[in-house]
């Protein structure tokens, strides 16, 4: 079945509720995330979920050349990164777009769906 | 066999046929890209071969075969590339007979499809117009005042998303299907509206063709929807508008208003059909079919139109009860604005122009003219003028133009 990568985007500065402004929102977010999750484990669709540290922790890191060269901060300049994802295993686009909506209402934040290179795909690439 | 006859019967088979035998190739070969490129060339090889060979006894099967061809000759010239899974593809129903059923289907699938809510709106027009319709990618760039090359990356990035993304070639089901059918007649509605407010002296007929096109693929999703009011609703709306037009647009290539058409110019035919789908939706909901939605309210309150012999029989009251039902549904400036001008016909100038001061519609030139028709005819001439002004100013087609510009010298 197709996998995509539903990423889930927030500010770069979090506050002391990570995302959310207050600490009863934080709660009743992950409350509803798990449920979502567990249900996506139920259904089969669940292949990996994480949320992830604020982007300013983040490090660039250039290894093309001699020397790395590291650069503090995330690789994009945005007020928006992203907070964490889930990778999901299902037939097809319709069902990936029902569960995100689901997700997005579950963490309240936008979810952005995209689907993963198949087998297929990546043999057309290096036929190309 | 003269060329002119090759020509009728192509154009005729290529109506009636491409959206069957594309539908039908995406089915089989699960690829946009194959199907559109396979049916093309079908219809290239007729082009080539039947001015010679004569017209074959069954066109549409000559050509679903010879682009099946096309197709399996596209995917054998491809084969090294993932052998077991191309080959899966051609054993796949190699000989499957399509009943008449299976082939609507198939089509319903392709409007499905294309008009997927993933998709921006502007690729939903394109790849109908490309995959259902048949019109060419430069046919669509003309329509649509777009450079072929931003058209064909265009329709070339909406078939790669479809094909990344793994959108299913399914009839939604149940419970989606009311919302997804409602994008798909929205589609057809914007394309139809692309046509008909081109529509002017100097307008390339491409372009007006487009509302031919936008009936021509509303009558076959009500073929293949044919329960479905808003479909039947949306049909008997573009037929009561098209059966206008040929009243709308003076010789001079003035904008016509429909209180000044000559009514004898109005088309009796799709008249006649519009107000029979509109009994029947009238008919439907009469034995609980659910209340009325926007397509079949628009529809009805054109039919009050088309129904007056003359304009002054016009049954306003029955148009503003219409528009009140309408913007309870669709509480936009828009409806807002038109509902105002049919309270202007019963209750007066003054009514109508409190209703629409402040509606947030400066940007829109109908607005505009909305507003300088009322003000004139409640006897204030000055802001008429200043109205009109900054509706032509707006007006974006040359005998909408021409009116405004007209009305204006004659405060």
């Amino acid at each position: 079945m197709p996998q995509y990568l539903m990423s889930v985007y927030g500010p770069l500065e979090r506050t002391d509720f990570g995302a959310y402004a207050t600490k009863e929102e934080m709660l009743a977010a992950f409350a509803d995330t798990g449920a979502f999750n567990d249900m996506l484990q139920r259904e089969g669709y669940f292949v990996f979920a994480n949320g992830l540290e604020s982007a300013e922790t983040a490090t660039v890191v250039d290894g093309q050349h001699d020397q790395p060269v590291l650069t503090d901060g995330p690789y994009l300049e945005s007020k928006e990164h992203i907070g964490g994802f889930w990778v999901i295993d299902v037939p097809d686009l319709d069902v990936a777009l029902r569960l995100a909506a689901e997700g997005s209402k579950a963490c309240r934040g936008k979810v952005e769906v995209r689907p993963f290179q198949t087998e297929e795909s990546f043999v057309a690439l290096l036929e190309s | 066999m003269t060329d002119a006859v090759v020509a009728d019967a192509l154009a005729t088979v290529h109506r009636r046929e491409w959206a069957r035998i594309v539908a039908s190739l995406v089915r089989r070969f699960r690829d946009l890209d194959i199907a559109e490129e396979a049916a093309a060339e079908a219809f290239a090889a007729a082009v080539e071969r039947w001015p010679a060979d004569g017209i074959p006894a069954n066109p549409g099967g000559w050509l679903t075969t010879t682009a099946t061809r096309k197709a399996i000759d596209r995917l054998r010239r491809e084969w090294r590339r993932d052998e077991k899974h191309q080959e899966a593809r051609l054993l796949y129903d190699e000989d499957t007979p399509s009943s008449p059923g299976v082939i609507d289907d198939d089509r319903l699938r392709l409007i499905f499809t294309c008009c997927h809510p993933a998709l921006a709106p502007d690729a939903r027009i394109a790849l109908t117009l490309r995959m259902v319709g048949g019109l060419t990618v430069p046919e669509i760039a003309h329509a649509f005042l777009v450079q072929e090359s931003a058209m064909g990356r265009r329709i070339t990035r909406a078939k790669a998303k479809i094909r990344a993304n793994h959108v299913p070639y399914r009839i939604p089901a149940a419970a989606d299907l009311p919302g997804r059918l409602g994008g798909v007649l929205s589609v057809l509605f914007l394309i139809f509206n692309e046509g008909y407010l081109a529509t002017g002296a100097t307008t390339d007929p491409v372009r007006a063709d487009l509302t031919a096109q936008a009936v021509r693929l509303t009558r076959l999703t009500r073929e293949l929807v044919p329960g479905d009011g808003e479909v039947a609703g949306l049909l008997a709306l573009m037929l009561l508008i098209e059966a206008r037009q040929a009243a709308r647009i003076s010789a001079g290539g003035e904008l016509v208003t429909l209180a000044e058409q000559d009514r004898s110019l109005w088309d009796a035919a799709p008249i006649a059909e519009g107000h029979g789908l509109v009994r029947e939706r009238r008919a439907a909901v009469a034995a609980g079919d659910g209340p009325p939605g926007r397509f079949q309210l628009l529809a009805a309150i054109n039919a009050v139109h088309t129904y007056a012999g003359d304009a002054a029989d016009t049954d306003w009251f029955q148009v503003v009860a219409l528009y009140d039902r309408l913007v309870r549904i669709d509480p936009s400036p828009v409806v807002a604005l038109n509902r105002a001008v049919a309270v202007a016909e019963v209750d007066g100038p003054e009514v109508g122009l409190a209703l629409i001061e402040g509606l947030p519609l400066d940007g829109y030139h109908a607005f505009h003219a909305t507003r300088a028709d009322l003000l004139r005819r409640a006897g204030r001439p000055h802001e008429a003028r200043a109205a009109y002004d900054r509706a032509i100013e707006l007006a974006g087609n040359a005998a909408e133009s021409a009116y405004l510009t007209h009305r204006r010298s004659t405060l």
